[in-house]
């Protein structure tokens, strides 16, 4: 570069407005999105071939009422993933958990909170029990969780002692079940909540305000954001979709507790992994445990506390499920770690560590359960839902080393 | 038939941007033991994996005549068909099968229908074993035998194999006085049954007694060949030193202020045979602005002694004392070591020293997080704010600091690790290998920012197996042998041999 007068190129990246490079921002952020990409196609596909009964009110409402369990059980694996490990225990967990809760809340009849409350701390003293054995005595998560699954399981069986506990209080219910509804009547057939209407609004505002506060920190601190048009454009879009789903709820019944629920952990664990000391070591250790080590960061404790959140989260999806049903039963949990496992996958998680997000294992979850609802819809039986769920995992994964060889052979 | 049972004619091997081998002639006579000496990355192993085929034919220039023809081998069974085994420095036996299971190993005694006859093997085992003079069960795992049997199981291994050339890559390294003494021993009794031996060492005064002949090899060249009734310390350091070391170090005036590290009696046991002392009674210090530089060879614990000073990550059994400022600090986790103004830059940036994963941004925000959190968050624009300081800096040439740090070269991979430490503020700065792998340019930008560093006050060790880059930069040098401080010298009087010399100075036996 001898001309030494060179003006400076146009600013791409730095607010204004600019077609090309908005062009090909959209494409690298396309690519970087293909998760999300997969689920709005995977919405599309069940919309036409259940005629639209998909995007009803009802199965919108239904999608998470049904899959709320195993998105709260991806939020804690995902972490478990990035960290290096797995837990096959968590099914188990939820399972022991539900019945736990039933002998508190039913036949002990303790005050709903309390039976909560207790059934969240002795999750959090199974996740202990497991963290323990990882983490300082060294052995493999692989197989402690393996143990666990049996241990648990064996656990809830012996706690219901061969029979089902049931009829919870409503209180306790509501977490499965109940929905905020204070509909008005706006024809023969048909309602709508304002409150609902109202959560939504305060949701998009607080989205829009949060973003962009965002983006402005950064060009504050002078970095790379994304051109205005398309940040704008992404937010319009996320607006409308936020927009129709609760306009959808607002119809149906209003919204679940457990999307409330969700959307609570979906906050708190997003800030946690990437804002937080804690959340930063989790994929420090992922990325290379001997390096984070020897960077000062106590990988043993990291571990530890990371199955003590398993275990909370465990039986809080016990509970939501135990919840929905009314029901503490002997199956329960049956296969959750494999979705909740799955949705990590799905949603871009490495088998190696070290890459893997809260959203990403959301949607990977979303993806399940819209497949699981839009397959129901279509008659589909459980034994094709089963091989179609399982070419989809291993599908996604594929795709997921394809790009990353991909990416690596670029680097040389 | 000519008398050399081995010829290796104008071997040139050629990695991506470094020429390994240039020119490399070798020439070893029937029946006799022959020496190979040189630096570290001399390229003594790359010869032999030339010779072994774990770089076949095709991947490297000239000829290898032996047995007076010209052989060309695509890998390491076509070259043991021939009768040349090489042993390498890192034992290939495996720990959990038997003695006579690992001798037999992909060369197994079959009987009828192809089956292994156990009986055959294990008899064939122990005549094997007899000839290195062991008197070991053939079932004995190999797990539970010492190193130094260990290492005559792969002697009988190779014996297994009918072998003519026997190449043995460092053997001694990692035996204890006695093992070393009888391994020497048996290499002059196979010698007498007619096998031919090449040893790569770096023991000057092993070479001395069982050696023939002596090639020293520097910098991928052939310097010259020994016979054994010239072979003298003296020469043979002075073939492996000898280069020019003008204008390859910026220039540096040290201001050297108070005492700001000082280590007493340190003591490292190895981690998983705890009578093996491996770091052994270490005293050293070192003072504000100046660069301390500790020369050893491989093996000698050079990084074992910074990795159980930082934080006990390495070693068991340590003890002795720290003082910083004259005041007795404790290093026993790396979190420790880190509050107490230590930094420790790995000599394996890639394993030990990175999340090749994550990009430049968050691997330099790694050892201190803590002081980018405001109300129990990580301040993500704060931390950009820092890594882009750090990339103007020190140079780190990237596109942005979103960048992985797997996609960088070795140059700037190691700024960013110094980044990293230089952020966590310390006192101390212990570099090790700094500029391992790294090229010409990248490595001047390196010392920079070591006098620089120097020049802000830091105490700084460097730890290399370069003499020349030690004598280029370094204010003080130690010399470490055996796990044991053997001598040390302002660099001003310090030459290349008389530090080798400190260096290869072995125990009193």
């Amino acid at each position: 570069m001898s001309n030494t007068t060179t003006t400076k190129p146009a600013e791409s990246g730095r607010g204004g407005i600019h077609l090309p490079s908005t062009l090909s921002h959209v494409i690298s952020d396309l690519g970087k999105n293909g998760i999300f990409l997969a689920l709005i196609a995977v919405v599309v596909l069940f919309s036409i071939t259940t005629n639209g009964i998909l995007l009803r009110p009802q199965n919108i409402s239904n999608l998470i009422v049904q899959n709320g369990y195993i998105l709260i059980l991806a939020i804690g694996m995902v972490l478990v993933i990035v960290a290096g490990h797995i837990d096959l225990s968590v099914g188990s967990i939820a399972a022991f958990i539900g019945a736990v809760s039933g002998v508190f809340a039913v036949t002990w009849g303790l005050p709903w909170w309390l039976a909560i409350i207790l059934s969240l701390a002795i999750g959090g003293l199974v996740g202990a029990w497991q963290g323990f054995w990882i983490a300082y005595v060294g052995i493999p998560a692989f197989i402690v969780t393996l143990a666990g699954m049996l241990i648990f399981r064996g656990l809830a069986l012996i706690t219901l002692g061969n029979s089902n506990i049931g009829s919870f209080p409503a209180e306790y219910r509501a977490l499965g079940n109940g929905f905020i509804n204070f509909p008005i009547e706006t024809g023969p057939r048909s309602q709508i909540d304002p409150v609902t209407l109202i959560i939504g609004a305060v949701a998009i505002v607080a989205l829009i305000v949060q973003q962009i506060r965002t983006r402005n920190g950064r060009l504050k601190y002078g970095q790379d954001v994304e051109p205005t048009l398309w940040f704008f454009g992404k937010l319009v879009f996320i607006v409308i979709g936020i927009g129709f789903f609760t306009y959808a709820l607002s119809t149906f019944k209003g919204v679940p507790v457990t999307l409330i629920v969700l959307a609570a952990l979906v906050l708190i664990y997003g800030v946690i992994a990437n804002r937080s000391v804690f959340g930063r070591h989790i994929y420090a250790i992922g990325g290379n445990r001997r390096a984070a080590q020897l960077s000062g960061v106590k990988t043993k404790s990291v571990d530890f506390w990371l199955f003590v959140n398993m275990g909370l989260l465990a039986a809080l999806a016990g509970l939501v499920f135990t919840a929905r049903l009314n029901l503490a039963g002997p199956k329960a949990g049956d296969g959750f770690e494999l979705e909740a496992i799955s949705a990590a996958f799905i949603g871009g998680a490495a088998v190696q560590g070290g890459i893997g997000t809260i959203s990403g294992a959301i949607i990977g979850g979303l993806i399940i359960g819209v497949l699981n609802n839009g397959m129901s819809i279509m008659g589909i039986g459980i034994e094709w839902q089963q091989a179609v769920k399982g070419l989809v995992l291993l599908l996604a994964v594929a795709f997921d080393v394809y790009n990353k060889r991909r990416s690596g052979g670029a680097a040389h | 038939m000519t008398t050399n049972i081995l010829e290796m004619r104008s071997i040139t091997k050629t990695f991506p941007g470094v020429k390994a081998l240039s020119n490399v002639t070798l020439e070893v006579a029937r029946g006799e033991v022959h020496a190979i000496c040189g630096e570290n990355g001399a390229g003594k192993s790359t010869l032999m994996k030339v010779l072994s085929g774990v770089y076949p034919h095709g991947t490297y220039e000239g000829d290898i005549v032996f047995e007076d023809e010209v052989v060309e081998f695509r890998d390491i069974r076509d070259s043991e068909s021939k009768g040349i085994v090489i042993i390498h420095q890192e034992l290939a036996l495996s720990p959990y099968l038997s003695i006579a299971e690992n001798i037999f190993l992909n060369n197994e005694v079959k009987g009828p229908f192809g089956l292994i006859d156990w009986n055959a093997t294990n008899l064939e085992a122990k005549k094997l074993l007899a000839r290195v003079g062991l008197s070991e069960n053939p079932t004995t795992r190999i797990l539970d035998i010492g190193v130094g049997k260990q290492q005559l199981v792969e002697i009988a291994k190779a014996l297994s194999k009918e072998v003519k050339l026997l190449i043995l890559d460092e053997p001694t390294a990692a035996l204890n006085d006695s093992d070393s003494d009888h391994l020497l021993d048996l290499i002059l009794h196979l010698k007498g049954q007619g096998i031919t031996s090449i040893i790569i060492s770096h023991k000057l005064n092993e070479i001395k007694k069982i050696a023939d002949s002596v090639t020293v090899i520097r910098d991928g060249k052939t310097i010259e060949t020994i016979r054994r009734a010239e072979v003298t310390e003296d020469r043979i350091i002075k073939g492996m030193v000898g280069r020019d070391l003008e204008h390859r170090y910026p220039d540096h005036t040290p201001h050297i202020g108070e005492e700001v590290l000082r280590v007493e009696k340190w003591t490292a046991h190895h981690p998983q045979d705890p009578s093996r002392v491996i770091v052994d009674d270490v005293d050293l210090t070192v003072h504000a602005g100046e660069i301390v530089g500790i020369a050893g060879l491989m093996g000698a614990g050079r990084t074992e002694f910074a990795m159980s000073l930082f934080g006990h990550s390495y070693g068991s059994r340590i003890s002795g004392r720290v003082f910083k400022r004259g005041k007795e600090i404790k290093t026993r986790t790396v979190p420790e070591a880190i509050r107490n103004g230590i930094a420790y830059a790995t000599e394996d940036r890639k394993t030990y020293g990175l999340n090749l994963i994550e990009d430049i941004k968050r691997n330099i925000s790694m050892a201190s997080l803590e002081k980018l959190v405001s109300l129990g968050l990580v301040n993500d624009n704060e931390e950009y704010k820092v890594a882009n300081e750090y990339k103007s800096s020190m140079n780190i040439k990237a596109p942005t600091v979103l960048a992985r740090t797997g996609q960088l070269s070795g140059g700037n991979q190691q700024k960013v690790v110094l980044s990293k430490w230089i952020y966590s503020d310390p006192d101390v700065l212990i570099l090790d290998e700094p500029t391992r792998g790294i090229d010409v340019g990248a490595k001047y930008e390196i010392y920079t920012i070591i006098n620089r560093l120097a020049a802000e006050g830091k105490a700084i060790i460097v730890i290399s197996s370069e003499l020349p880059e030690l004598l280029g930069i370094c204010d003080r040098v130690y010399a470490l042998s055996e796990g044991r401080i053997t001598g040390q010298m302002p660099v001003a009087d310090a030459t290349p041999e008389a530090l080798l010399k400190l260096m290869t100075l072995e125990k009193q036996r």
